[in-house]
């Protein structure tokens, strides 16, 4: 979907605005807070929408990724910059490089957590690995409270690095990776055995291996966005990693439709923006919002988008249908 | 198809409006922001703090406001959310145009939000984050309440010198700073003064079953317990000591504050005592009039949370009404100057830390109520 000319574009794009727009600005925090939610709800549709399992303990991988990322940053940054020179380097070349480093810890980290906590979705289902996913999450929380290195209950403060490039680009790349997935072969096997597991494994799909492959890929991406939003906030406290930040992520994937990518997208998006645009409303702000939730659900139960996706073929073939419309 | 499509577009149009909406101008009328969570599981915290601001901006603007200029408060919600505070701040200041900053409650809130304060040169007061780490964010962060260890101090020269205590026993929270903080402190202070800690034990917030550790405690036979933690299960504390027979008095910090510790202690905790930033049967005249006009528009007392706010907006009000031009920077100057001001929380000087040094006072639980003992001075 994305090709050369397309991922230029992205690219040049993505360094203008680095270039060009105060990332620290209001209006370019909200927007960078709601590429955050866009990474987590896109990676887990994954496990809960394409997969078909219930996993409620995503705040977990994003609490495993940020604090592997950050501790990366803050302990090892002078042993990167005396080892591998960085201290020679321009600035903003230093900054990405141990950016880079640290999402790729993160995204690691939260792997293995994935693959730990994927082993016993083979034997559970339903209610009861949703269960074990919350344990998993809350465990994590607990574990950070209690590691005084990374200042347990009073938080962790970091040198921070906002970059809209590379919070951008890791956004783009997540939701391509997973539009993409959608229609390979492993995709499609996701989607087989979330329809049904007997038919899927008489067919030949080795279910343990898939599974635990959506966990392993949810994880990292959502490792990754944890280590980026380390360095986005500069302060992480284990009590953000909550159950309820997992339910928001949750609530992003139902509101956009359980397997659309881009429902998880558009969701994402306006489940951020929604509660910054309401402060209008002052103390009424969380009643609205939590109102605007239920309305949706009941006239849309299948969510914003069903299971459908947006794409530029279809888009153009629509716009051929009607005789023009988007150029 | 076509709704759908239209709609998406809509809804994008309708959100950045949203966001674009009323971008930074200062106006002529000073504006100061309020961060606090309103909503969510710390919420009540934020509406009392909010309600001592609020009361006295209504004071100083019935006063003649800021040289004449009512002062204005904008305020926002932040849940109680680390992030979410970061987020308020930087909206009061980038599109509110606020002059001054008043928040947050918890610390974490605060820590989190301070950097872009200090960022954006804004002065920030924050009414009762007691973590020692908020005001090392920068020069512009600022706070009128004691930080932690400073209660462990307190409440080991009470132990020491008003109770003639000579042993002490520690129960703390090791999975709470606030209870660390204080614990610590308290450990390295009252053998200064001639105590010892005979035994020191742990609990977590969350424990229900303290049986183990009193029963260790009981065995060294202690003067004084010292159990810095939250009300919640410093009243399952209270009842189960008074279960196991111990009867020597408890003694706690501002983490005690709470209407609904005495309910659930029953009389567990009679006589006991802690520590508190302000007490509101004071006879001194400006407590008793604070006392008497929050009493009189929010129908009940207020508690230190809400003196608290009530202080940080008297004492920015101040601020501002000796700085030449309203704007942050010597706003800023200002609340640094701020000496020896009487404040409801004691009389309040920042020093060069960018904290208050004050008083605390010390509390005693008797019989539904809590009644002022005594005020120990800060360490000179």
């Amino acid at each position: 979907m994305l090709r050369g000319g397309k991922a230029l574009l992205v690219l040049g794009l993505l360094l203008l605005l680095q270039l060009t727009v105060d990332p620290n600005h209001y209006v370019s925090r909200v927007l960078l807070l709601s590429c955050f939610s866009v990474m987590l709800a896109v990676s887990l549709n994954i496990i809960n929408g394409y997969a078909g399992q219930f996993s409620i303990g995503h705040a977990g991988f994003y609490a495993v990724g940020a604090y592997t990322g950050a501790s990366l940053s803050h302990f090892g940054r002078e042993w990167m910059e005396a080892s591998l020179g960085l201290a020679s380097f321009p600035a903003w070349l230093a900054d990405s490089a141990v950016l880079l480093a640290a999402v790729v810890a993160g995204s690691v980290a939260a792997a293995v957590a994935g693959f730990i906590v994927g082993l016993p979705s083979l034997r559970l289902r339903g209610d009861y690995l949703a269960i074990a996913t919350l344990g998993f999450g809350e465990l994590i929380r607990v574990i950070f409270i209690n590691i005084d290195r990374v200042g347990g209950a009073r938080g962790f403060s970091i040198a921070p690095i906002n970059s809209i490039f590379w919070i951008g680009l890791f956004t783009v790349g997540i939701v391509w990776l997973s539009r993409n997935l959608l229609n390979s072969r492993q995709g499609r096997a996701l989607q087989a055995l979330r329809d049904d597991e007997t038919a899927a494994s008489v067919l030949g799909i080795n279910i343990t291996s898939y599974k635990v492959m959506a966990f392993v890929l949810s994880a990292a991406m959502a490792g990754c966005a944890g280590a980026l939003y380390a360095h986005f906030d500069g302060y992480l406290q284990p009590d953000s990693f909550n159950f309820i930040r997992s339910i928001e992520i949750i609530i992003m994937v139902v509101l956009g439709g359980l397997g659309s990518t881009t429902g998880a997208v558009i969701a994402a998006v306006v489940l951020t923006v929604l509660p910054e645009t309401l402060r209008e409303f002052a103390d009424y702000r969380m009643v609205i919002y939590s109102a605007l939730l239920v309305i949706c659900m009941l006239v849309r139960p299948q969510g914003l988008l069903g299971t459908s996706e947006f794409s530029w073929a279809s888009l153009r073939s629509r716009g051929k249908e009607t005789g023009g419309g988007l150029a | 198809m076509h709704i759908r499509r239209h709609g998406a577009a809509l809804l994008c149009a309708a959100i950045a409006a949203g966001l674009l909406a009323g971008c930074a101008k200062r106006s002529s009328e000073p504006l100061v922001g309020v961060f606090m969570p309103l909503t969510g599981p710390t919420a009540d915290f934020g509406l009392t703090t909010r309600d001592g601001i609020q009361l006295a901006v209504d004071e100083i603007n019935a006063a003649g406001g800021i040289n004449g200029k009512p002062m204005k408060l904008v305020i926002e919600d932040d849940r109680g959310i680390p992030a979410e505070a970061r987020t308020a701040v930087t909206k009061l200041v980038d599109q509110s145009g606020v002059v001054a900053l008043l928040g947050d409650v918890a610390s974490s809130n605060s820590l989190a939000a301070a950097p872009v304060a200090q960022m954006r040169k804004i002065p920030m007061i924050s009414p009762s984050s007691t973590n020692p780490e908020v005001t090392r964010a920068g020069d512009n962060i600022f706070r009128v309440c004691f930080i932690d260890p400073f209660q462990g101090y307190v409440m080991a020269r009470f132990a020491a010198e008003h109770l003639n205590a000579k042993t002490a026993a520690v129960l703390w929270d090791n999975g709470s700073d606030y209870s660390t903080g204080l614990a610590e402190v308290f450990k390295e202070e009252f053998p200064k003064m001639g105590g010892k800690i005979v035994c020191d034990v742990v609990f977590r917030a969350g424990d229900i079953d303290f049986s183990s550790q009193l029963t260790k405690i009981r065995a060294t036979n202690p003067d004084v317990i010292y159990v810095p933690g939250y009300y919640t299960e410093v009243a399952l504390i209270g009842r189960k000591a008074r279960e196991l027979g111990i009867t020597v008095p408890m003694m706690g910090g501002d983490g005690w504050t709470s209407a609904s510790l005495i309910e659930r202690a029953g009389n567990s905790l009679e006589g006991c005592y802690h520590s508190d930033h302000y007490s509101a049967d004071s006879d001194e005249p400006h407590v008793r009039k604070f006392v008497q006009s929050f009493t009189k528009r929010y129908g009940h007392a207020p508690n230190s949370l809400a003196a608290l706010g009530y202080d940080a907006a008297w004492i920015l009000a101040e601020a501002m009404r000796r700085s030449e031009d309203l704007e942050p920077a010597s706003i800023r100057k200002q609340i640094a100057q701020t000496k020896d001001y009487p404040a409801v929380t004691g009389k309040i000087t920042i020093n060069p830390e960018r904290n208050a040094e004050k008083s605390a006072v010390v509390l005693q639980i008797r019989g539904k109520a809590v009644h002022y003992v005594t005020t120990i001075e800060p360490r000179k």
